[in-house]
């Protein structure tokens, strides 16, 4: 880290959210031989690590690694070529000066969204909002891929703030259609296919296809992604099914988003 | 590219798969691995027919599968010893065969090991997802299981395609599957002894195995930490350990970010004998140096 001056003042509340302390360095814990994963205070110290480690890779600066993959508060690092090579980074990543995220420049991907989810009345609750209201907040935000997983093309996009964080469902559905938007914890994201679920289903993106392995590339949404709904006011559901088609999978894919 | 001919599926068995080598680095895409869980078997039954190693082959599952070859083609078994009969007549297991158009290769159940391989000349032609042609059975990604009467295209032999015609040698399984395993990333939310436990527990693999994760029945680990951890990603040969507390080892189909925390890592040369370790087997964890950030690992560190 470069030198910087603490603030005077003992480290409480205040100076925690000051925004000119320094973060906590990442704690690095071993992956087997050849990788490592970076563990971070925060969504947003991960995300900027995430972005620095796709420049550095990008610029050719960072030893060859097979996989870089985010997740909430970590980034695994796996496959380097050597044991030495996941050794060096290790010592020297700690080191490093991260720039934070800078909202951004460049493209931001627009999903046209309803918001006709069956939880649209329960998140509405949540936020002690009208429901009208809830669907105004969030095509208001602007949202980030922080990672992906649970199915190709399903993205954990961060952006609301905290007080609009929701529980998952108490009961998980046993089916969530293609293209539902819902809400779980810190995080909005859009079913790429049918499957169970236990998120709070706001809407539907009826003309979004997340996951498509004749495109290239194949997923819409990856790591780093910066993401608007954009409502779809007055439009009526065609009667002909208004969904992205669905491109299946198992039926008995553990439950998780 | 494809020749005329292919394969038209005889006897699918329990559970047989095209695999080659998966699709590395999309994880961060949610994008398993996949491929073939025995790869040394599996690059074997390309050599075997003069194929590069990147070319598909067929994995069955404990009761092999029989496949009529549409045109004369070479084919191979590999990894599961299994009886190998071409029209019914004994074959050799291990050695390239020829096919006549119409020929049925049948690969019985295994004698040792689960999976076996099987080779054509060419490789198994189907279409490519994200540059490979594996069936993963997580994501539902590549071409479905084999179902009987099913038909597989086979690829053009590459000219001057040479086979390679010394069969390597196979370890039979033992009795036993020892897994080294380099503790963390999250050895920190067991208690010592549940750390002991892992490597001085006798475990057996679950007939709930699958190319997900070996699951496994034994003594519980111990924790000193409950609850979940935020999503985070999950290697290739990770130990997952759920709430219930008996380890999961990741296999090629595993998925890429999860919430139970990972007790160790086994290096991925030693998973292709963990895909031929047959429910029941008895699996020994034995420590190795992380040698990666922490140090030694050799023993479950003092807490």
């Amino acid at each position: 880290m470069t030198a910087r001056a603490e603030p005077a003042a003992a480290p409480g509340p205040a100076a925690v959210a000051d925004r000119t302390t320094e973060p906590a360095p990442p704690v690095i814990r071993p992956v087997g031989s050849r990788g490592l994963l970076v563990e971070l205070a925060t969504a947003e110290q991960t995300e900027a690590l995430h972005a620095e480690l796709l420049r550095r890779r990008a610029d050719g600066s960072l030893p060859p690694v097979g996989e870089i993959v985010p997740g909430a508060r970590t980034v695994l690092l796996d496959e380097f070529g050597s044991s030495a090579q996941a050794r060096r980074l290790a010592a020297e990543l700690p080191g490093w000066q991260v720039p934070p995220l800078t909202a951004g420049s460049g493209a931001v991907l627009e999903i046209p969204v309803r918001y006709d989810g069956p939880d649209l009345a329960d998140v509405a609750a949540l936020w002690g909002v009208a429901p009208d209201e809830v669907a105004r907040r969030h095509a208001a935000t602007e949202f980030r891929v922080a990672f992906c997983g649970f199915a190709p093309g399903f993205g954990y996009l961060t952006g609301l703030p905290e007080p609009y964080h929701v529980p998952r469902r108490a009961t998980p559905r046993t089916r969530v259609p293609v293209g539902a938007v819902g809400l779980a914890g810190a995080y909005t994201g859009v079913y790429p296919r049918s499957s169970p679920g236990g998120w709070q289903l706001i809407g539907t993106a009826p003309r979004t296809v997340l996951w498509d392995t004749a495109r290239t590339p194949a997923a819409l949404l990856a790591p780093g992604t910066r993401v608007r709904f954009v409502p779809l006011d007055g439009e009526r559901p065609s009667p002909d099914g208004d969904r992205p088609p669905d491109p299946g999978g198992p039926p008995d894919r553990e439950e998780r988003p | 590219m494809t020749a005329d001919g292919g394969l038209e599926t005889v006897r699918a068995g329990a559970l047989t798969t095209v695999q080659d080598l998966g699709r590395p680095g999309y994880a961060h895409l949610g994008v398993p691995r996949s491929g073939a869980l025995d790869l040394t078997a599996h690059r074997l039954a390309n050599l075997l027919v003069g194929n590069p190693e990147s070319a598909a082959t067929l994995e069955t599952t404990l009761t092999g599968c029989a496949v009529r070859a549409l045109a004369p083609t070479t084919a191979v078994v590999t990894g599961a010893p299994c009886p190998v009969a071409v029209d019914g007549r004994p074959a050799p297991w291990g050695q390239p065969v020829r096919l006549r158009a119409g020929a049925v290769l049948e690969a019985g159940a295994a004698t040792h090991g689960v999976r076996s391989y099987l080779g054509f000349a060419g490789g198994v032609g189907a279409d490519r997802v994200l540059g490979s042609r594996a069936t993963d059975l997580l994501s539902g990604l590549g071409p479905a299981p084999l179902r009987d009467g099913a038909v597989l295209p086979l690829g053009a032999p590459a000219p001057g395609a040479r086979a390679v015609p010394d069969a390597a040698p196979w370890r039979t399984p033992g009795p036993e599957l020892v897994l080294p395993v380099g503790y963390g990333p999250r050895d920190d939310w067991f208690t010592a002894e549940g750390l002991r436990t892992l490597v001085t527990g006798i475990y057996r693999v679950s007939a709930a195995s699958n190319r997900i994760g070996l699951r496994t029945e034994g003594p519980a680990l111990a924790r000193r930490r409950e609850g979940e951890l935020a999503s985070e990603g999950m290697p290739l040969g990770a130990i997952q350990v759920p709430p219930e507390g008996r380890p999961v080892l990741f296999l090629a189909d595993h998925p890429t970010t999860g919430g139970y925390p990972v007790i160790g890592v086994v290096p991925a040369a030693a998973l292709g004998a963990a895909a031929q370790a047959a429910p029941g087997t008895a699996v020994r964890f034995t420590p190795v140096r992380s040698g990666s950030v922490s140090g030694a690992a050799g023993v479950p560190p003092p807490r």
